[in-house]
């Protein structure tokens, strides 16, 4: 009875494993991708990456010899850099907003030079908010049933809907004090304008009068 | 240790609440570039691929979908935004190309959405596998509802956030060049004015010398 059970959860632990890592794509090794996520305060957001070397010899990409890492740096909307750290060629970063707007995350390797300009394929995978829950894990930690785990899941999604309906409030009060700066600069510069202009007009009119009578009484 | 009957609730559970794979990702596709991904698919997996674009000039973007045997699935040229569903018929690597290629110098930010359904080794067909399914209460049965209109709700707001993205973006540009323009025309009627009465005095300061010396 007890080794079906350990059997069950091993079984169950390896389909879910077996999903880390799908959608990759190609960088040069000097080069730098960055990926924006515009994500409410205080969420939680999961980088799963794979790095994997083109090997010449057999024409296919092998996971790297080590001494290639991944370089990950994330920016918050304020530009400040919150995580900065070099991780192996496979590994996780973590990191929760605390300011809510566009986060800038950003992935370079940190390999030297002298590889040459080879490929690197980049298998990546973020989860944000909700998504980064692992059920599996929060099932088993707290032994709980199935329609407890479901209405987890429900009070998880609806937590992330109300985060997201707060942060669209804060975007929205900022749109509207960026159309009322470019109301109140329309209003002043042509003002402005319209006064210099007049100045202006006077200001050439007099000096030229002036210049035009000087010459006169000459 | 365990009533087998918790096995067969925490493989459905485990199996129900695995994650569908989904992937959003949101980059920026510089001028005359081209950014390709790839993913490894089985036969019969459902994939969906949706894309919008962000900022940049007229918001839109070259696509391509290919299979793994280098058939195009989809191409379209210019397009600002899209959802393709399509079930996977071959084994191996699909690949999908974004190309700014068309545009000189405006580079742009979009915005992609890759969901794949699962492997059919692990696929769940129904809201809970067969073993489970005299167990479907109407409690599990309004969960299982609640979790759809919840995803539903989720995907308007990504939707909602993606498009006021884009007002702001444009809303960020006008308020920049309205300042930019308007100290510009500013300085450039000081200089004009400055510049008309200097270049009027020196037509005059010419004649002037020739005028005295006519008139002795």
């Amino acid at each position: 009875m007890c080794n079906s059970s350990y059997f069950v959860l091993i079984f169950s632990l390896s389909q879910l494993v077996s999903l880390s890592y799908s959608l990759y794509f190609h960088i040069g090794e000097a080069e730098r991708k960055c990926f924006l996520e515009e994500i409410p305060d205080d969420t939680l957001v999961i980088g799963k990456y794979k790095v994997e070397l083109y090997d010449e010899n057999s024409g296919a990409y092998r996971p790297s010899t080590p001494g290639i890492g991944m370089h990950v740096e994330v920016k918050d909307p304020d530009d400040k850099i919150i995580l900065s750290k070099l991780y192996t060629s496979e590994g996780r970063f973590t990191f929760t907003s605390h300011t809510p707007g566009e986060h800038i995350i950003c992935l370079y390797s940190n390999s030297s030079s002298w590889f040459g300009k080879q490929k690197l394929r980049v298998h990546l995978d973020i989860d944000i908010g909700e998504h980064a829950i692992d059920y599996q894990q929060v099932g088993a930690r707290e032994k709980l049933t199935e329609l407890q785990l479901r209405v987890r899941q429900l009070l998880d999604q609806v937590s992330q809907i109300t985060k997201e309906q707060n942060y669209q409030r804060y975007r929205e009060e900022r749109f509207r004090t960026l159309s009322e700066t470019t109301n109140q600069r329309v209003l002043w510069w042509s003002l402005a304008q319209l006064v210099i202009l007049v100045i202006a007009g006077f200001w050439q009119m007099r000096h030229l009068r002036g210049f035009f009578e000087a010459k006169k009484l000459v | 240790m365990l009533p087998w009957e918790f096995n067969i609730l925490l493989v459905s559970v485990i199996l129900l609440l695995k994650k569908i794979y989904a992937n959003e990702l949101t980059f920026e596709l510089p001028d005359n570039a081209k950014e390709c991904f790839h993913d490894n698919l089985k036969i019969g997996s459902h994939f969906t691929l949706e894309f919008q674009v962000i900022t940049g000039g007229n918001y839109d973007v070259d696509l391509e979908l290919k299979s793994p045997t280098g058939k195009i699935l989809y191409r379209e040229t210019k397009r600002q935004y899209d959802q393709i569903e399509k079930t996977a018929e071959e084994a191996g690597v699909y690949q999908f190309c974004f190309s700014n290629e068309f545009s000189t110098f405006t580079h742009k930010t979009i915005y992609i959405d890759w969901k794949v359904d699962g492997d059919p080794e692990h696929e769940i067909t129904q809201p809970g596998p067969r073993v489970a399914e005299s167990a479907l209460t109407m409690i599990e049965r309004n969960v299982e509802r609640i979790h759809e209109n919840l995803e539903k709700s989720i995907d308007y707001q990504t939707h909602h956030r993606l498009r006021e993205a884009t007002g702001r973006a444009r809303a960020e540009d006008l308020n920049q060049r309205v300042q930019d323009w308007s100290l510009g025309q500013f300085m450039l009627i000081i200089f004009v004015a400055i510049g008309t009465v200097l270049l009027l005095r020196s037509f005059f300061s010419d004649r002037k010398t020739s005028n005295m010396t006519w008139n002795r």
